[in-house]
């Protein structure tokens, strides 16, 4: 072993990040060139601070099926359930004309609801996939479905509003002046899980599962306990991001957010997640999310430029970094092959 | 004295600066079995490749039936009658046997549609060619490894060939299917084909071939016939290296045992096993597959759960429901499939080590701690000379000695108990392999207590200390090795004299 | 010849079987589900998806996942329509289809390159081409829902006879556009079964490295299906706006899991390799049946989801036992040696 293989010392992971930074800084640099005054300012800065984590915390929880080795289609299934059961609550249980005091137990209570509701979905999905071995991608597939079809059905397919101003309220504020709480809240979910992908010992196991799950059974990782974990944490993640994206509209509906499914997917591939599981982490992510907002908000500043051209934008760009990565990577395994046959393996 | 069917001479072929092949010659004659033999990274797979096109020499001679062939293409190659059985067979679980056969006809007839009546009856001609009865509209997926290979064969005859060229196919076979498998060549030799063996199992190479090559690093450096040779002579060619008997004779044993098993039994796969193993013993346990030993082992390894019977480790009796448990009570296990088993090929070779000892290796909230996880890998690296600089490279860029050598280690940075190792050396070349037996032995006489499932006989006679013969599912005699030899063994594992 | 043995293992039975159920249910409780008119509105109802059904199917079982059709259809359908629209295009709608089909045509060979050409992972490059297509839609056309030329009007009002329900009065047409999908369904069957091409397709599900060694052209065969699919899916986009009426660019979107569940339903192995017509057909008509009927048997359209999750779930779990005893079956087989079949067998030595 010598020099040769000293160059696949930067791992693909770095490697990655890097180009993200780089697309990251371009967009930046982007629009702020061509929208000055406008995009570059501490008012754009926050609204896109607003928008970004309802998606951006789904994201993640889709990022963290997938390095398993699977996928959860039905995040925003449970978000939105999680978010429905939580207006109901309120709407049937506050009582009218009530003070802000007299609101607080009810709000956390609704939260708690909206909460519970979302590790019952990961865990129902968690079953089906290490208890039942259904594929990951059908089996939330049919939570997707079912998670929404139950909301619709217990909404007749009607939005919950006129929810408690206070929850709004409460749900928009900025914490030292500036920062959503909302932003906020992904900054901590993002630091957290990533420093759980990256120390502990339960993301190794992560890590090891999503590459081969049969050594990892004779390796002593529980994989059923692994995944159970792991679609659990994205149901409580997806239940965040519905009460987010509660507090934005002030209404819960049951088919909100529709997109975003596929969104998300695309944000974890292009932040260097492996759809085949073993790879992946949150900073990639997190810049793929920025790339995002970045573009989305960008490009409504220009009157002219439909909102839609983002998604041109969005699938041009995932191309394009998957071709790259592939001419890449024919290069040097070329060249490695060359170095095997070589070596008669 | 016969004429060659395939000749080749000075050929040399390399690859980006690296030459793989600096001057070989081989001659294989008419309705011979020839071995080849050399270890990985000996040119045996780039001179395959050549003979079958896949590969254009940069020099040297290929004549076919005393042709010269100037440059082969794949099809041209099989067009003159030389065929290859890749060692992972080509065939489609998802189709039918018959469609597995004819497809490839089909194809080579330039044919759009398919004719299913044209179809089976060239499936049916094909399997008539070796007597393989079989289902034609059977999934291969259903079948067998043996059978899949079969498959591949009659698919091959099909061509009209004159030389067939297996790689390593007897690797995924039992015992019974080689000796079904070796007929089967036996009778093709019969019909007048020639057959090029690739193979480093030296039994295999006395029992079927009558010449052999043999390469190493790109160069041919001996050939003859397989009667002037013996495992010494074969190993020393191999490797260059000459290689002592070795055998394995532990100290008094003092100590308790530290595994006991008693009256294990699992419905059907085994029962009424019962052995104790005191540290510093190495345990041979050899048997054909389906004799019930490596279920043994994995139910002693937490994979699966006995229905009656305990298993006591240092001294307690305990009731091993899951792999964690196992390895909590200190019993390592090295599965016999290390690339697909025991092996995350694309993580880290860091990773690779550290994956069974994850939970000494943090403190409170699961957190791992970097540094002792950096110290564990360079002591066991250092250890156990694993050739590596850095053990953030994939585990994937390592050879397969070196790779086996991970798995141990995984093993190895846990408190030990006992260490179960199912086919060690399976696919390791003989240098390797030498040193993984030394390995063990040392292990073994630090005080480790080993478990060895093979049915790789010398392999078996030469590191156990004890040897239990399993057969349909029970014990039939523990042996000293000392006394006892391959052909015994043999003879107590199939049960026939 | 079909062992019964052979049968149990397969899931076309099972499915089967839940749609002779659910109909029977369905009629017992409502005594309205075999009514012509409710027959002719679930085929209707139907028709649009399992078009799609079949080049999803094909890909899936070529081992890859296509998620792009929709909006291929979508935006396919769409540049027609105001291509047509505004030339003020009065003639047959065969040119329509012919458009539309050239347009899903050439958005697939752009996936076919990118999957065959360059080996990119099917999902993630569907992903990706899905989001373009439909980015273009609205954005570079700005696509809004807008009418549809005569020709397709009339065409999508054109049908093959009328069903009446006497008891309630109601009366329901069988569309014309009906038969395109029984032409589609005859076309890949053929391919499929009779052609070396179909049998590639399996092939290459199966293990694409063989299907290379043993001589199939698997960048072409991977091109075509591409191509294939999005063929398929600029006419199914004709299809659907001539049956609306109306052509609105986002009806199609968001059909590609649910389509996808229709298939798997029916016995495609996502993992490739397995799958065939019937069965995708017959997992395409139990989602509909649950989609339209549940409201015959008084279950309210807001909890028909409820079922159709159910329904993937449990057929998926089914479809998993039965992989699993497959896998489970093989281990025995090899574990006993070989003593089944091999050769010698028949003189007695084995």
């Amino acid at each position: 072993m010598g020099k040769a293989d000293r160059r696949g010392r930067v791992g693909r992971g770095d490697k990655n990040l890097l180009r993200l930074l780089v697309l990251l800084a371009l967009v930046f640099a982007l629009m702020a060139v061509l929208r000055p005054g406008q995009f570059a300012t501490a008012a754009s800065l926050n609204s896109m601070m607003r928008q970004f984590p309802e998606y951006g915390i789904m994201a993640i929880g889709i990022s963290l099926a997938m390095i398993t080795g699977g996928i959860d289609l039905g995040v925003v299934g449970t978000a939105n359930l999680s978010a429905i059961v939580a207006a109901k609550y309120m709407l049937a249980a506050v009582p009218k004309g009530a003070s802000p005091a007299e609101l607080a137990p009810y709000l956390f209570a609704a939260v708690a609801l909206a909460v519970a509701t979302g590790l019952a979905c990961g865990t129902f999905a968690g079953t089906l996939i290490a208890r039942f071995n259904i594929p990951a991608i059908l089996a939330t597939l049919g939570t997707q479905q079912l998670y929404t079809g139950i909301a619709i059905g217990i909404t007749n397919g009607r939005p919950q509003s006129r929810l408690p101003l206070l929850y709004s309220k409460i749900g928009n504020t900025e914490l030292f002046g500036f920062f959503p709480l909302s932003f906020v809240l992904y900054a901590l979910i993002a630091v957290g899980i990533g420093l759980m992908l990256s120390r502990s010992r339960f993301g190794t196991c992560m890590y090891m599962l999503g590459t081969n799950p049969k050594a990892a059974r004779f390796a002593g990782i529980n994989n059923a306990s692994v995944i159970m974990r792991t679609y659990v944490l994205s149901g409580l993640l997806s239940s965040v991001a519905g009460l987010i994206m509660m507090a934005r509209a002030n209404s819960a509906k049951a088919d909100y957010g529709a997109p975003y499914t596929m969104q998300c997917v695309l944000i974890a591939v292009l932040g260097g997640v492996d759809p085949n599981g073993g790879f992946g982490n949150i900073a990639g992510v997190t810049m793929a999310i920025l790339i995002l907002q970045f573009l989305s908000s960008g490009l409504n500043m220009f009157n002219s430029v439909s909102n839609f051209y983002r998604d041109v934008i969005w699938g041009g760009v995932l191309i394009l970094v998957l071709v790259f990565n592939r001419i890449l990577s024919q290069r040097a395994e070329r060249r490695a092959a060359a170095r095997r046959t070589a070596q008669g393996r | 004295m016969s004429e060659s069917v395939l000749r080749v001479e000075g050929i040399k072929k390399s690859f980006g600066g690296v030459q793989a092949l600096k001057g070989v010659d081989l001659d294989i004659r008419g309705g011979e079995i020839h071995c080849l033999a050399g270890e990985n990274g000996s040119g045996k797979s780039t001179l395959i490749k050549v003979i079958s096109g896949v590969h254009e020499p940069d020099s040297g001679s290929i004549e076919i039936g005393g042709r010269r062939r100037e440059r082969l293409s794949p099809r041209e190659a099989i067009e003159a009658g030389v065929q290859v059985i890749y060692q992972d067979f080509s065939v489609f679980p998802n189709l039918s046997v018959m469609e597995n056969l004819a497809l490839n006809m089909e194809l080579m007839d330039g044919r759009k549609l398919v004719n299913y009546r044209r179809a089976r009856a060239t499936a049916s001609r094909a399997v008539s060619l070796i007597g393989f009865d079989v289902d034609l509209d059977e999934r291969v997926e259903n079948l067998t490894v043996a059978d899949r290979q079969l498959i591949a064969i009659c698919r091959a005859l099909l061509q009209d060939s004159k030389l067939l060229i297996m790689d390593e196919p007897t690797s995924a076979l039992t015992k019974k299917e080689v000796k079904s498998l070796f007929s089967v060549i036996k009778s093709l030799q019969g019909r007048g084909m020639s057959i090029l063996f690739v193979s480093h199992k030296l039994d295999e190479v006395f029992e079927i071939s009558e010449r052999y090559t043999i390469l190493r690093n790109g160069e041919n450096v001996a050939s003859g016939s397989t009667g002037d040779l013996d495992s010494k002579t074969f190993a020393y060619y191999m490797t260059g290296r000459e290689f002592a008997d070795e055998s394995y004779r532990p100290g008094p044993i003092a100590a308790p045992p530290v595994l006991s098993v008693k009256d294990l039994c699992l419905e059907g796969c085994y029962e009424g096993v019962s052995f104790d193993l005191a540290p510093g013993e190495i345990l041979g346990i050899t048997g054909l597959l389906g004799s019930g030993r490596t279920e043994l082992v994995e139910t002693i390894f937490g994979i699966s759960r006995p229905d009656s019977g305990s298993v006591a480790v240092r001294g307690r009796e305990v009731k091993i429901r899951s792999v964690k448990a196992a390895i909590r009570r200190g019993i390592g296990y090295v599965p016999s499939d290390r690339l697909t088993e025991g092996l995350f090929q694309t993580q880290t070779i860091e990773r690779n080590i550290v994956v069974a000892v994850l939970e000494k290796l943090s403190g409170r909230l699961g957190i791992l701690r970097r540094k002792l996880v950096a110290d564990t890998t360079a002591r066991w690296i250092a250890e156990l000379s694993i050739a590596t600089e850095d053990p953030s490279l994939p585990v994937r860029v390592l050879s397969g000695g070196n790779q086996q050598k991970v798995v141990l280690a995984r093993w190895l940075a846990n408190d030990l108990a006992v260490l179960i190792l199912n086919g060690p050396t399976v696919g390791v070349d003989i240098g390797a392999k030498y040193d993984i037996h030394g390995l063990i032995r040392a292990l073994a006489a630090r005080g480790l207590a080993v478990i060895i499932v093979s049915d790789d006989l010398p392999e078996v006679l030469s590191c156990a200390s004890r040897i239990i013969v399993m057969r349909g599912g029970a014990f039939i005699e523990e042996l000293d090795p000392a006394e006892t030899t391959e052909a015994k063994l043999g003879e107590l594992s199939t049960g026939v004299a | 010849m079909i062992q019964l043995h052979r049968l149990a293992r397969r899931s076309e039975p099972y499915v089967l079987a839940a749609i002779v159920a659910l109909c029977l249910l369905i009629q017992a409780r409502s005594g309205q589900f075999f009514s012509g008119n409710n027959l002719v509105d679930d085929v209707r109802s139907l028709i649009v998806p399992a078009l799609f059904s079949i080049g999803c199917m094909m890909v899936l079982v070529s081992g890859g996942i296509d998620v792009s059709f929709p909006a291929i259809a979508s935006l396919a359908m769409y540049m027609t329509d105001r291509i047509l629209l505004a030339s003020h295009y009065s003639g047959s709608v065969v040119l329509a289809y012919a458009m539309a089909a050239g347009f899903g045509l050439a958005m697939g060979a752009f996936n076919g390159l990118l999957i065959a050409f360059l080996k990119l992972p099917t999902f993630v490059v569907t992903l990706g081409t899905s989001s373009l297509y439909t980015g273009i839609m609205y954005g570079a056309l700005s696509a809004s829902a807008s009418d549809v030329p005569p020709a397709i009007a009339a065409h999508g009002k054109a049908k093959l006879f009328t069903a009446t329900n006497e008891q309630l009065g109601l009366t329901s047409n069988m569309p014309v556009q009906v038969l395109i999908l029984a032409g589609l369904i005859v076309v890949v069957f053929c391919l499929l079964r009779y052609t070396m091409l179909g049998r590639g397709i399996y092939a290459i599900g199966g293990d694409e490295a063989a299907a290379e060694r043993t001589g199939f052209n698997v960048r072409a065969i991977k091109m075509f299906l591409y191509c294939f699919v999005g063929f398929t899916a600029g006419i199914t986009g004709i299809v659907r706006i001539s049956m609306m009426s109306f052509a609105d660019p986002s009806t199609m979107l968001g059909m590609e899991l649910t389509v996808i569940a229709a298939v798997v339903l029916g016995g495609t192995r996502v993992t490739g390799g397995l799958g065939t017509l019937t069965g995708t057909i017959l997992g395409v008509t139990l989602m509909i049946i649950m989609a339209n009927s549940l409201i015959l048997i008084g279950i309210p359209t807001y909890w028909s989801r409820v079922f159709t999750g159910a329904v993937i779930i449990v057929g998926t779990g089914v479809t998993a036992h039965q992989v699993g005893s497959t896998r489970r079956r093989a281990r025995a087989a090899a574990a006993l040696g070989g003593l089944g079949g091999g050769v010698g067998a028949g003189h007695g030595e084995g």
